[in-house]
């Protein structure tokens, strides 16, 4: 891997994330709606001030986030932000800052999501792998077929059919929220084990639902790799069945499958987001949808930036560690 | 002297939606050790077929419905799994057509020959067998360094002998080579012949070449094979084939090659050959040859032996014999 | 000797259609997708024709009622009938998937076209732009222009602008590549050798043969579009008047349907999504195996 090709990817990341941060700033500014109008409107019907006062607070807020300014002008300076990491501060729950509220948020979140995406990925492989090879037996290759069959079926919509069937119907998994209620986050292992068990639906719904993608995308890679001339010929080496499938057709198949793990991740996140939402998790997902109901700009920008550098960086790493597993692009 | 390699009477069907197509009929031949045969025809007439059914690797759809492949004194067809995995390479071998893909492309050369040894022989020390990998490497013209190096570091030339070098690594009785210098130029092809040429006069193995270059067969074999639709069409030396052919078959195939004599003028057998599934009645190429006559459209002509111990299969011979 | 004459007039290949079928036994998914798909538009069709469908919205009929006969789908917290709701939703649901299906499809195909045909320096642009936004979480987008809408300006219409804006990446892509790949075949060179016009190949030489990719890549946009939208209503960004199957789900579960009992209310809905899904996923899978004779099974 050259240098070279080090910079590219690195330009790459940032005109990424100068798109995703321009198209998250101009889009709420073309609605109508006054984030700050909302937020000081809704205190004003529950008592406190008149409408006069009401319009001197606004117009003093607005200057105070800089609202007052020409569009450019704050683009200028929201641009300068990000790039200083500086995220600004939620509208609405002032003075927490953006990063604040994800740093908050994030812990859940990750936890959720890698053990989810890791075990998708094992599990989809997996079967797709052996679904392709010719000489697995019958009653193997056919465990993947229903994941493909249900390869449509969101993450969210089997989270339904879970709430129903265990939590609802055999009441053996709670309804949702984070941990029991009435519990005191600590340390301790009962607390661990109560999370534990609030997290295993929303875990299982993202599981299963992504797992169809991997076992067909692992599928289609296998069929072409095990007519491939090197297979053929290991096996006319005499080679033992299994180490041709290791050795010669897994470790091929999957290296595509590695590529596209950074874009599966993406996927995974928008239905971790809504699978949060359902299960009333307090990961990022719900920060978001909070901060979309309020109109909370500065915090819907920083959520969307946020996720999209994560996956974009992933990406781009993937990219650049992909030559350690595939010796043909090391020079 | 002892014939090495005698295949009797083969036959592969493969069942395809259209319907059941015959992709070897009943072939037969023997060859004795250090003897090269060269096996010649058009693309789908059943070569590559033969290969894979004297590895006894025909998949489905395919099936080999019976004949022998006796190697030696053992007969492949009734080997078991584990026993024929051992065959491969100790008894009898293949070196791929399409040498250029033809290697694990994420495992070093080294890997690809020690894994091939560990399974046939049980627990060589680890030096042993890279000792017995570069010693093959080295018989096949190549650099010992090559061992630790990846496909894609090698050139064509280099990765088919690779290939050969892992062909002969156990010392087999029969080579199969099927087209190995295809996809290599001119030059090159030449070197790898000469190549397979000396490794398999050291091993005293017998080889079957398959190829439609018939310019590189004419140096290289002592017999040539025609063969047309999964059948055997003829069978003689290559001396024979090339100044006095048979089977108007051969005698299109050996009269479409160039000369210098006819420069400019290109002659081709007229027509096509036939998909295996709509084969013609009685003889397979009587709709494309000169000297049909009735029966040849509806008898399918037997590979009977002429004198000086040639075969051929064409209705012209059988009246006379 | 035994002798068999067949002539060769009298041994027939087997007609296209019967190929066909041969291959539909192979290929089950496609058979089963479209078994479902045709299920549901009959259910949608004939729902339509003949139910009330101002039921679906709020305060028509007694709320709360679990499936029995006269409200075989049961009725929700706001006195809506669900049955009624469902057809309208699945009604609603087409709309949106075909509308935006259609748009990503056309925007994709043409894209794909020019990028790949004429190359260049429109090649460079609009490859490039679909790389940069590939890497972008297209539903976040989607979250925050539906989120910075006014409540009253989200329509079952601008639901499938939402969803179709960022989603002709993909469609530009899987016709691109092609494209690019059916340009250097040799019929094109012939073509072009005998003095055909551009718009001419395209549409007489190159458009016949993609068209199992236009199809597939149609699927797949309607699939996305189904999809996004559901989630965009699930999340509470939907036409909340509307009964959107997503929205039902949204106001089940904001409701806390499944903690008071009311399970029908967001497990029917989740139902009738699987099957749209599902038929659309299993059709999409069928045609590209189809387009792909690579990945075509023989057994």
């Amino acid at each position: 891997m050259s240098i070279r090709k080090v910079i590219e990817r690195l330009l790459f990341l940032v005109v990424v994330i100068w798109t995703a941060s321009t198209i998250t700033f101009f889009i709420p500014r073309i609605s109508k709606r006054n984030p700050i109008r909302e937020r000081f409107g809704q205190l004003a019907r529950t008592g406190g001030f008149s409408p006069d006062e009401l319009e001197i607070i606004i117009e003093s807020y607005s200057q105070k986030f800089g609202l007052d300014k020409p569009l450019w002008e704050q683009y200028a300076d929201y641009i300068g932000g990000i790039a200083r990491l500086d995220l600004g501060v939620s509208l609405y729950q002032y003075p927490k800052t953006v990063l604040e509220l994800i740093q908050e948020a994030i812990p859940w979140t990750l936890g959720l999501l890698v053990v989810s995406t890791i075990l998708s990925f094992i599990i989809g492989n997996s079967l797709g792998a052996v679904a392709a090879w010719p000489r697995a037996p019958r009653w193997l290759r056919s465990i993947a077929t229903p994941f493909i069959l249900f390869m449509g079926v969101p993450p969210v919509l089997l989270a339904v059919f879970l709430l129903f069937f265990v939590a609802f119907r055999l009441k053996a998994l709670p309804l949702g929220g984070a941990y029991s209620i009435g519990v005191i986050p600590d340390q301790s292992l009962e607390f661990y084990l109560d999370v534990l068990r609030h997290q295993l639906l929303p875990a299982l719904a993202l599981i299963f639902g992504t797992v169809g993608g991997w076992v067909l995308s692992m599928r289609g890679m296998g069929v072409t790799i095990q007519g491939e001339d090197y297979v053929l010929f290991a096996e006319h080496k005499g080679l033992s069945g299994f180490t041709i499938f290791r050795d010669y057709y897994l470790r091929n198949a999957l290296l595509p499958q590695v590529t596209g793990f950074a874009l599966a991740l993406g996927n995974m996140v928008t239905s971790g987001i809504v699978i949060e939402q359902l299960f009333g998790l307090p990961g990022i997902g719900t920060v978001l949808y909070n901060a979309i109901k309020a109109n909370d700009y500065l915090v819907i920008y920083g959520v969307v930036l946020f996720i999209t550098i994560a996956i974009a960086t992933l990406m781009v790493m993937v990219e650049l560690l992909y030559p350690l597993i595939d010796p043909r692009i090391r020079e | 002297m002892e014939p090495v390699l005698r295949i009797n009477n083969l036959q592969v069907t493969y069942y395809t939606d259209a319907g059941r197509a015959r992709a070897l009929d009943g072939v037969s031949l023997t060859l004795n050790a250090g003897e090269k045969l060269g096996l010649v025809g058009e693309s789908g007439s059943g070569k590559s077929t033969m290969a894979l059914a004297m590895m006894h690797m025909i998949k489905p759809p395919g099936r080999i419905e019976e004949g022998q492949v006796i190697v030696g004194d053992t007969d492949l067809t009734t080997l078991t799994k584990e026993e024929m995995l051992k065959a491969r390479l100790e008894k009898i071998t293949y070196i791929p057509q399409g040498a250029m893909n033809s290697l694990n492309p994420v495992m070093r050369i080294g890997a690809q020959m020690v894994d091939a040894i560990k399974a046939h022989y049980k627990s060589p020390s680890k030096a042993e067998m890279a000792e017995m990998s570069m010693d093959s490497l080295e018989s096949v013209d190549l650099d010992r360094s090559v061992f630790k190096m990846y496909p894609h570091e090698l050139s064509g030339g280099m990765k088919q002998r690779v290939c050969i070098a892992i062909g002969i690594l156990l010392k087999p009785q029969v080579i199969i080579a099927d087209e190995p210098t295809s996809a290599l130029d001119v030059v090159t092809q030449r070197q790898v012949m000469e190549t397979i040429d000396r490794v398999q006069e050291t091993l005293g193995a017998a080889i079957i070449l398959i190829g439609h270059d018939m310019g590189l067969m004419a140096q290289f074999v002592d017999k040539v094979a025609v063969m047309y639709t999964g059948r055997l069409m003829e069978l003689s030396t290559v001396r024979e084939m090339f100044t006095n052919p048979q089977h108007p078959y051969a005698q299109a195939l050996i009269s479409s090659l160039p000369s210098l004599d006819n420069k400019g003028v290109f002659q081709g057998i007229p027509g096509l050959a036939p998909a295996l599934l709509r084969l013609p009645s009685g003889c397979a190429f009587h709709p494309r040859c000169q000297h049909t006559t009735e029966i040849c459209t509806t008898m399918l002509p037997r590979l009977e032996q002429m004198e000086g111990g040639r075969m051929v299969a064409c209705h012209l011979y059988t009246e006379q014999v | 000797m035994a002798t068999v004459t067949i002539s060769q007039q009298e041994f027939q290949q087997p007609s296209r259609v019967m190929l066909f079928f041969r291959y539909l036994r192979r290929n089950p998914g496609l058979f089963i997708g479209f078994f479902i798909l045709i299920g549901l538009i009959l259910f949608t069709v004939i729902g339509v024709l003949t139910i009330d469908s101002s039921d679906a919205y709020p305060l028509s009929v007694k709320p709360k009622q679990p499936p029995s006969l006269e409200y075989p789908f049961g009725t929700d917290f706001y006195g809506r009938d669900l049955l009624a709701a469902m057809v309208v939703g699945m009604w609603q649901t087409a709309l949106i998937g075909v509308l935006a299906g259609a748009i990503g499809t056309l925007i994709g195909v043409t894209l794909g076209f020019i990028s790949a045909y004429f190359g260049g320096r429109l090649d460079s642009i609009i490859k490039g732009t679909c790389q940069i936004l590939l890497p972008i979480p297209v539903f976040l987008i989607q979250v925050v222009i539906a989120g910075s809408l006014d409540k009253r300006d989200v329509t079952i219409y601008t639901m499938a602008l939402i969803v179709v804006l960022l989603a002709w990446m993909w469609p530009t892509i899987v016709i691109r590549s092609q494209v690019l790949s059916m340009k250097e075949r040799q019929f094109v060179s012939v073509a072009k050798l005998s003095g055909m016009g551009d718009f001419e190949i395209i549409f007489a030489e190159i458009m016949p043969n993609l068209l199992p990719f236009i199809a597939a890549s149609f699927v797949w946009s309607v699939f996305s579009a189904v999809f996004a939208s559901f989630y965009l209503a699930v999340v509470g960004l939907g036409p909340l008047r509307e009964p959107l199957l997503g929205n039902t789900i949204w106001a089940a579960q904001s409701q806390g349907a499944f903690f008071n009992g009311w399970w029908w209310w967001p497990l029917l809905p989740a139902i009738a999504m699987v099957l749209i899904l599902t038929s659309l996923a299993l059709i999409n899978m069928g045609l590209d195996e189809l387009a792909n004779p690579r990945v075509r099974r023989t057994e």
